[in-house]
């Protein structure tokens, strides 16, 4: 035998669990889908895949895409390693702490599993511009925050092709997105401008609930509202570690000082149950997290990479919650394309205000209402053919110019019926078109 | 300014400076607590065969800081491990793979011990029984059903959990056997608070009657917990109407009752502790009872002898029973925990201490009941840290799990749940199905010694002796032949082949669930899941 002969029968061999799903017709697979040795050799050869995070889920999703048989994967992260990620990032070691995750993440990979090639970007998603994110077939995102997954679903839409309102199918790149929180997870096939997409759903992810801050101030009652106290008022007060310092959450001396203030002030009122770890938590917003959850939604996740690239089966109908602290739960349904989604319907979006309303109850209406959940809206609007800027964030000299107009009411910015405005938000890389109708 | 920050530094008691396991682990110790964490460093898992399926599941288990483990796998690394195994290299292939699966998935966790065995398993079932005595629990992986059922009887005669584990094409399967699992912390997700609104105890009663809402001012008004109003009304509703409120009809009367007592506050909002008051009267007026998963769990109690053998958990149950029917008069202990509402920190903490206080004194008289039954016991049957444990017992009292398994032998070799077969496999959108062609396949591989479909020649020929195995099954269970074609065919294309993602996936549930066992935390299935990867589904049946 040849040396190519024998490394093509060790390929072959290599590869048989998944050829045997590849090569061989069956009753449930997309009616695309023709067997043939040749779609892991075009998994292989001509498919690019994205994984967006190298954290609990990034780790998981890298090794079930290398072995599904992918081996042109990309991955992105703007983290380095800690130690508590290390009970659930299993690519990390004690010694990783501190470097990028997404370097160690790819060097491991590259390394175990041979003919798999990851590339990584030790950075923001929002640092690459379309061309990139054109670049891929596939993207799948293990991300914790909600605006990152915004974002990128934003962007991924704004590759869309559209032909006299006609949507061009080969714009389209699925994004495959999953999420934990303990021993809960999800995990959606997402295929933009055809099936619901993260805006179309946002009211699944209400804002987090502070609490008020009278409570805090004056009526606490829980250790947490103890542990806000001073995190959110004695500490400006006191400056205890130095003029301005912010609280570092990673610096066991900050947390201390936390810990034992927040403890004096349960004693005051009676309150028991402030711990260090009670104390950690709030302070860091943690989510507990564990690796058989993370595990699970990433296999989940890259099933469904899987079927897409290959038509081996026919993806997900399209979103799948999951718990297993009582039982193994999940539930599988079709998640249902908003009409007049912000963000993939085409619609044009209207904003009701009246005359009276001030520029600033028009951004409490972006920032506040679930619909729409924007963190730090800027807004320019097209008034008799010229762009005039509202409100922006920065920089600090134009925000300066324009504080003013937060308190002018849209009559005295001359905002009439029909005109535009077009806010820019961190949670989408374009810009959203709104159009002012006046309340009668 | 350094003056300052030096003292802080040194003001910084020992007691917060965390230990490094407690960093590493912090995530999941806000799951299952310092103590369940313990319970892990001491367990000690087997794995049969470190296949995908197997490798996968130890991962999560290593990862966590599981104590230690041992495989078992007389197999060698081979290309088609490489392909699917993320826990083997190109580098070892010929190598015993549990050698090598071992090394790899040591690496993931210093803390975590371990050993392989190179054997056939069947050897150690025939010669050395006696070898899975110190494993806290087996998971199984890739057996041909009569080795499975050697095991799974070896297995429940010594009273060591198994967990069986399989990924076949796009199935994946879990099968918990275990005589008796015990749960004291289920930690349940959406819980009805225990107030006692229908019958106070006399310390909460007191403080009741002793507020006055008409004599407030505005703001002590709005600060008034909403236990408070609801407690007023529903005493001048119970003067009028002789019982508590119970449909829907009458709640909403009563509702309107309670915004007759709210007070307009200056900013015409409502006041949000009567607002909180309504939302609160669906469930905080339920009359106080027992769950009736628990009272089954009581009358068992009622009928136990405590003897040396009997566990901790089934004495603090029987000391639990005596207490419903005497002293507690027909309810459980009072939880003794309460959830926020917007009051004042006066009230709240006052209120909040009744309910700890009447806790800690039922919790205390469920402590006596069990003492003396220990001391009847002897000197040997001392529980350690018994106090907490009693206070712990009593305080999730409502939400007490106990599961009965059924041998593995059993389901496979006679009476299988019927009932529940039948139910399944009427509704085509059950995952049931798939347990039915997964029997079938060990069934067919008992017969011709290879999976169908192992061969690509042999396919098509395999779909119809495939066909016969599920027809004989199911007739053997009195079913009809209501299997479609599709599933004989699918079940024949995946040929027995163990996909990576599939592998993840169950093997990611098989280690929570062994967590589950470990730490007594949280609620194992009981006793079969199924999870469909082709349409992301999963279901899970008791057998
Ligand atoms: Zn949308």
């Amino acid at each position: 035998m040849t040396v190519a002969v024998a490394m093509a029968v060790e390929w072959g061999a290599r590869w048989v669990e998944v050829r045997k799903l590849l090569e061989r017709p069956g009753p449930f697979t997309h009616p695309d889908f023709e067997p043939s040795p040749d779609t892991l050799k075009m998994m292989q050869e001509n498919i690019r895949v994205l994984v967006i995070g190298a954290g609990g889920l990034g780790c998981e999703l890298l090794k079930d895409l290398a072995l599904m048989g992918f081996t042109n994967l990309h991955v992105v992260d703007m983290d380095t390693i800690d130690l508590s990620n290390l009970n659930r990032q299993f690519l990390f070691r004690k010694k990783d702490i501190g470097r990028p995750k997404a370097e160690v993440a790819a060097e491991f990979i590259n390394q175990r599993i041979q003919d798999c090639h990851v590339t990584h970007y030790y950075n923001k998603i929002q640092d690459f511009d379309d061309e990139f994110y054109r670049s891929f077939h596939l993207v799948v995102c293990g991300l914790d925050s909600i605006v990152a997954r915004r974002w990128i679903n934003g962007m991924l839409l704004s590759l869309l092709c559209y032909e006299d309102g006609m949507l061009d199918q080969s714009s389209v790149i699925p994004l495959v997105d999953g999420g934990t929180e303990g021993f809960k997870g999800n995990a959606r096939v997402i295929l933009p401008g055809l099936t619901s997409c993260i805006e179309c759903t946002l009211d699944l992810f209400p804002p987090q609930i502070n609490f008020p801050l009278c409570t805090i101030a004056h009526t606490p009652r829980l250790p947490e509202h103890c542990i806000e106290w001073v995190r959110l008022l004695l500490w400006p007060k006191e400056n205890p570690f130095s003029e301005e310092m912010p609280i570092d959450g990673d610096d066991p001396h900050h947390l201390s000082w936390i810990f034992e203030k927040a403890q004096k002030r349960a004693a005051e009122f009676g309150i028991t149950g402030v711990t260090y770890r009670l104390t950690q938590g709030v302070v860091k917003r943690i989510i507990p997290a564990v690796a058989s959850t993370n595990a699970v939604i990433a296999a989940a996740c890259c099933t469904e990479v899987f079927k897409l690239a290959t038509s081996a089966c026919t993806p997900m109908n399209n979103y799948c919650v999951f718990n297993d602290s009582d039982g193994i739960y999940t539930y599988t349904y079709e998640q249902e394309k908003k009409e007049d989604c912000v963000a993939c319907s085409q619609v044009p979006q209207e904003l009701l205000v009246s005359p009276s309303d001030k520029l600033q109850d028009i951004i409490a209406i972006l920032t506040d209402s679930l619909r729409y959940q924007m963190k730090k809206p800027g807004l320019q609007a097209m008034v008799d053919g010229k762009t005039k800027s509202l409100y922006l964030h920065s920089p600090a000299s134009i925000e300066e110019k324009l504080r003013p107009n937060l308190k002018k009411t849209v009559e005295e910015l001359g905002l009439r019926d029909g005109i535009e405005i077009a806010v820019a938000d961190v949670t989408s890389p374009s810009t959203v078109l709104f159009k002012v109708k006046l309340k009668k | 300014m350094l003056r300052v920050h030096h003292s802080m530094e040194s003001a910084a008691p020992a007691s917060c400076e965390q230990t490094e396991k407690a960093k590493k682990y912090d995530r999941q110790l806000r799951l299952w607590g310092d103590h369940g964490q313990s319970l892990l460093e001491i367990g000690h898992v087997c794995l049969i065969n470190a296949s995908a399926t197997g490798t996968e599941t130890l991962k999560s288990l290593v990862l966590p800081g599981l104590g230690a483990v041992t495989i078992i796998d007389d197999a060698k690394v081979a290309h088609q491990d490489t392909g699917n195994n993320f826990f083997v290299d190109l580098a070892s292939i010929g190598r015993p793979r549990g050698e090598v699966a071992l090394r790899l998935l040591l690496e993931l966790n210093p803390e975590v011990r371990g050993t392989f065995v190179d054997q056939p398993l069947q050897e150690i079932l025939d010669n050395q029984p006696e070898f899975f005595t110190p494993f806290t629990c087996v998971i199984a992986t890739c057996l041909p059903e009569s080795t499975l059922l050697t095991l799974s009887k070896v297995l429940w005669d010594a009273k060591i959990p198994l967990v069986v584990v399989r990924s076949y094409g796009m199935i994946g399967y879990i099968r918990i056997q275990i005589e008796e699992h015990t749960v004291i912390e289920s930690h349940p997700d959406n819980e009805i608070p225990d107030l006692r609104l229908d019958r106070p105890f006399s310390a909460l009663e007191k403080y009741m009657d002793s507020l006055d809402l008409d004599a407030m001012d505005d703001k002590e008004h709005s600060h008034v917990p909403y236990v408070v109003i609801l407690y007023k009304f529903l005493q001048k509703w119970n003067q009028e109407h002789g019982a508590p409120p119970k449909n829907y009809k009458e709640k909403k009367l009563f509702i309107q009752l309670v915004k007759t007592g709210m007070r307009e506050k200056e900013s015409g909002e409502n006041e949000e502790n009567f607002d909180e008051a309504v939302k609160a009267v669906n469930t905080s007026l339920l009359p106080t009872s027992i769950p009736s998963g628990v009272q089954t769990l009581l009358n068992e109690a009622a009928n136990i002898t405590p003897s040396p053998t009997t566990k901790p958990f089934w004495i603090m149950a029987r000391a639990l029973h005596e207490f419903v029917s005497s002293e507690g008069r027909g309810v459980l202990p009072v939880r003794g925990t309460i959830p926020d509402m917007t009051a004042d920190s006066e009230k709240y903490i006052k209120i909040q201490s009744l309910y700890r206080d009447q806790a800690a004194q039922d919790a205390d008289w469920v402590l006596r009941r069990v003492q003396e039954h220990s001391q009847q016991l002897g000197p040997r049957k001392v529980m350690p840290s018994l106090e907490n444990d009693v206070k712990n017992f009593c305080k999730n009292a409502h939400a007490l799990r106990v599961i009965k398994g059924k041998p593995i032998v059993e389901e496979y070799k006679g009476s299988i749940n019927l009932s529940e077969i039948g139910a399944h496999l009427e509704n085509p959108e059950s995952d049931l199905v798939w347990y039915v062609m997964l029997r079938a396949v060990d069934q067919f591989h008992s017969e011709f010694r290879a999976y169908p479909g192992y061969f690509q020649d042999q396919v098509e020929t395999d779909i119809v002796r495939l066909k016969v195995c599920v027809n004989r099954l199911l007739a053997d269970w009195g079913c009809g032949p209501i299997v479609k074609d599709d599933f004989i065919h699918e079940m024949c294309r995946y040929g027995a082949s163990e996909v990576h993602s599939v592998a993840a996936y169950i093997g990611g549930c098989a280690a929570q669930e062994v967590i589950k066992i470990i730490t007594a935390q949280y609620v194992p299935i009981n006793n079969t899941h199924i999870y469909n990867a082709i349409a992301a589904t999963s279901g899970t049946f008791m057998l």
